[in-house]
């Protein structure tokens, strides 16, 4: 390979140039390989500790990032911030710091916070994977998105890529923004005005409040799950009316090109943001999206725990 | 510094904006008081050459946390820190633990003030009982406790009935009423400014509106009872612009900005530091140059620090979780002189004025200038002088402010209060 790596930390999308991107996805595409094997199994992390410190709760991360471990050959340890010190009143600089102390290699850490990844990477020497932060990002999850469409594709320099759905509070959204941006491709921010800031703009993506224009010309479109808690803080009416004016369903479909890719990063709510038809339709692609995510976070583990 | 009771201060540039005087002269002090050169007997002599000699600093907003949270400061390291920065005397605000709304708690900072302050301590009485807006706290009774001005400062009152009222019945006791302007529910719970970096960075923004609409309902107020009410820390562009307004159409409307919103603005948080937390949050550039266009045209009058002090522990954690505040006193002077002097947007004398004129008119105080007769409070500043800032040499009991590491140009000198030195960064 002519590109080295020399992060120990995976923080943001954004720290990060196309080749680097470009790199993860290579290195992923051989780890799908040995996932499609019988043998699931390789030896690149054996006798390396990673800790999966899920300060927010997460079920599809949390099993991905397990099971990569796992097919690399950690030694793993979950903690949950709920049975962590953090309930005692515990810091989480303290909480990292004694984890470190156990001589862990690398903490895959899920927080409510944004920056939170930013703020411990500065004080410990294990490498930091950020599993999501808030609103802030999802680096996995856009790299895991950003290979799907590459996968298909075979470059993302030119695809139309159009995000539809509660962007304001989606780390999933900022995430896949930077990625898709650093690889070429053209970005659609699409949602309620209340959801989609038009301050998107000022980086280079589109922003517009209707799903129509969102769907004419795109290569992929990734829908967002829409929480039932906007609605009582007065983002939008109802679940009823949001997927009447954004929610992809055969109707609204008909906008789309026969070969765009249709993802989701789930859990779906099923004929809200998505209809049933289409999440289980010819152009999805969301089951696809999960096994290239395990093979995306062996790639960044396998990377990061090389620059250690 | 030894002094004797009689001394005259010279070789420097005097000014003293209340009096229009921008030159080199002398400055006598005997026992206490500035008198005219003549008048002093047998004085020693101190050269400040190359320096500027300017009324005593008064700071209008400042968190001394004592009662209550001294891990983090108290009125000797607070009013130490003060002076270091040129400051003679601060306004306490009112919201320690248990807040400023009996005379009790006056009292109390006021005898651990005479015993420990290294600066003039001016007290602030809350507005409503426990700065919890629901009931307007005993006004008189702060009156006859001694303090200067009302405030629920970190606080606002969101009941507009309530906050009529309690201008109207300040107004009656010739207390100028000091807000933090803030409506609750459009802040909600925000951590910095709403704009394009909120927006990239997934946090949660305080609208501009936010401050704002407190900002319409305060000259509505003002105009109503014809009384003062002052703005603390503004820190948007459009709250600039309606005070400019009001006070063009003869309102009785002031008010603050701080140093951190003359030279910090929103994307500063790029890095998650949580020294860039306050509140108001730093804003845009577009606000900041407002907000110093305001300096600049006399819309605001006042420079204040919001000095508040928060312990390591607290501020050393998620960006969310770390509460808002930063500390002022010692940086305030260099930055403004920086920022605002040194870039010629201000001449010394109209930035002395913000010092000095801006709270004594508000706070109806007969410090602020150098003429024979008044108390002997004194800020002598250094202003070219180019240093590096280290908190770690800060009087404070906390750590926490932005601007460590940045080079500034301008200081405080020496700092005299009531004729005393109480910092001099002279070694003789």
């Amino acid at each position: 390979m002519s590109i080295s790596w020399d992060k120990k930390d995976l923080l943001e999308i954004y720290d990060l140039d196309a080749a680097e991107i470009e790199l993860i996805l290579d290195t992923a595409e051989e780890f799908k390989k040995v996932c499609e094997r019988n043998v699931k199994k390789v030896p690149v992390l054996r006798g390396r500790t990673v800790v999966n410190f899920f300060v927010e709760p997460s079920t599809r991360t949390r099993m991905s990032f397990e099971l990569a471990e796992q097919r690399l050959s950690a030694d793993i340890i979950n903690i949950s911030g709920s049975v962590s010190s953090l309930a005692k009143g515990e810091t989480l600089l303290d909480t990292v710091k004694n984890i470190e102390a156990l001589q862990a290699d690398i903490i895959v850490m899920r927080h409510s916070a944004p920056g939170a990844h930013m703020f411990i990477a500065k004080h410990i020497k294990c490498g930091v994977i950020n599993a999501g932060d808030g609103a802030h990002g999802h680096p996995t999850q856009a790299l895991l998105d950003v290979f799907t469409i590459r996968e298909k594709f075979g470059s993302l320099k030119g695809l139309n890529v159009s995000i539809i759905g509660d962007i304001l509070h989606s780390r999933v959204a900022r995430s896949n923004m930077w990625a898709l941006l650093k690889l070429g491709a053209n970005v659609t921010l699409a949602g309620p005005a209340t959801l989609c800031p038009k301050e998107f703009e000022e980086v280079g993506v589109r922003v517009c409040h209707n799903l129509k224009d969102a769907l004419i010309g795109a290569d992929a479109v990734n829908l967002l799950r829409i929480q039932h808690e906007r609605q009582a803080a007065g983002f939008f009416p109802s679940t009823n009316e949001y997927s009447q004016f954004f929610g992809l369903n055969r109707d609204s479909a008909r906008f789309l090109k026969p070969g765009a890719l249709v993802m989701h990063p789930g859990p779906i709510n099923r004929d809200v943001e998505l209809s049933a038809a289409i999440a289980d339709g010819p152009q999805s692609v969301i089951l696809e999206q999960v096994s290239n995510g395990m093979a995306v976070r062996m790639a960044v583990l396998f990377l990061t725990a090389g620059a250690l | 510094m030894k002094t004797r009771n009689h001394y005259v201060l010279t070789g420097a540039r005097v000014v003293d904006p209340a009096r229009g005087i921008d030159e080199i002269m002398d400055i006598g002090v005997a026992n206490g008081i500035i008198v005219d050169v003549s008048e002093t007997k047998n004085p020693g002599k101190i050269d400040f050459s190359g320096k500027v000699i300017a009324p005593g600093f008064i700071d209008i907003h400042v968190h001394l946390r004592q009662p209550g949270n001294t891990g983090a400061e108290t009125i000797a390291t607070g009013t130490m820190a003060a002076a270091a920065g040129g400051f003679t005397a601060i306004v306490a605000m009112p919201n320690t633990t248990p807040c400023c709304d009996t005379a009790g708690t006056i009292e109390l900072i006021k005898r651990e003030s005479e015993r420990n302050a290294k600066v003039r301590v001016y007290t602030c009485g809350c507005l409503s009982k426990d700065s919890a807006g629901v009931e307007m706290a005993g006004i008189g009774s702060l009156k006859n406790a001694g303090v200067v001005a009302l405030s629920d400062d970190g606080r606002c009152i969101q009941n507009h009935e309530l906050m009529r009222h309690v201008v109207a019945y300040a107004k009656s006791f010739n207390l100028p009423v000091m807000d933090h302007c803030e409506e609750e529910s459009l802040k909600s719970d925000g951590v910095m400014h709403e704009g394009k970096w909120s927006v990239l960075l997934g946090m949660r923004g305080i609208p501009s509106a936010a401050e704002e609409l407190i900002i319409q309902r305060n000259i509505i107020f003002s105009r109503m009872f014809d009384w003062k009410i002052h703005m603390q820390h503004i820190s948007t562009r459009e709250s600039v612009e309606m005070i400019r307004r009001a006070r063009a159409r003869g309102v009785r409307v002031t008010a603050e900005a701080t140093p951190h919103h003359i030279a910090l603005t929103d994307e500063n948080i790029k890095k998650f530091d949580t020294n860039y937390k306050m509140n108001p949050p730093l804003r845009s550039e577009a606000d900041r140059q407002a907000v110093i266009e305001g300096l600049r045209d006399g819309t605001i009058t006042i420079i204040a620090t919001d000095h508040a002090p928060h312990t390591v522990t607290a501020k050393e954690v998620e960006f969310d979780y770390a509460p808002f505040g930063i500390i002022g006193l010692e940086t305030a002077l260099p930055v403004c002189l920086t920022e605002l002097y040194h870039s010629g947007i201000l001449s010394m004398s109209e930035l002395v004025s913000k010092f000095t004129v801006g709270p004594a008119d508000l706070l109806g105080l007969k410090t602020g200038t150098l003429e024979p007769g008044s108390s002997a409070d004194i800020t002598i500043i250094d202003p070219d002088e180019e240093f590096t800032y280290d908190v770690n040499t800060s009087f404070s009991k906390s750590r926490n402010t932005p601007f460590h590491g940045t080079k500034f140009k301008g200081r405080a000198e020496a700092t005299i209060v009531n004729g005393n030195f109480v910092y001099s960064r002279r070694t003789e």
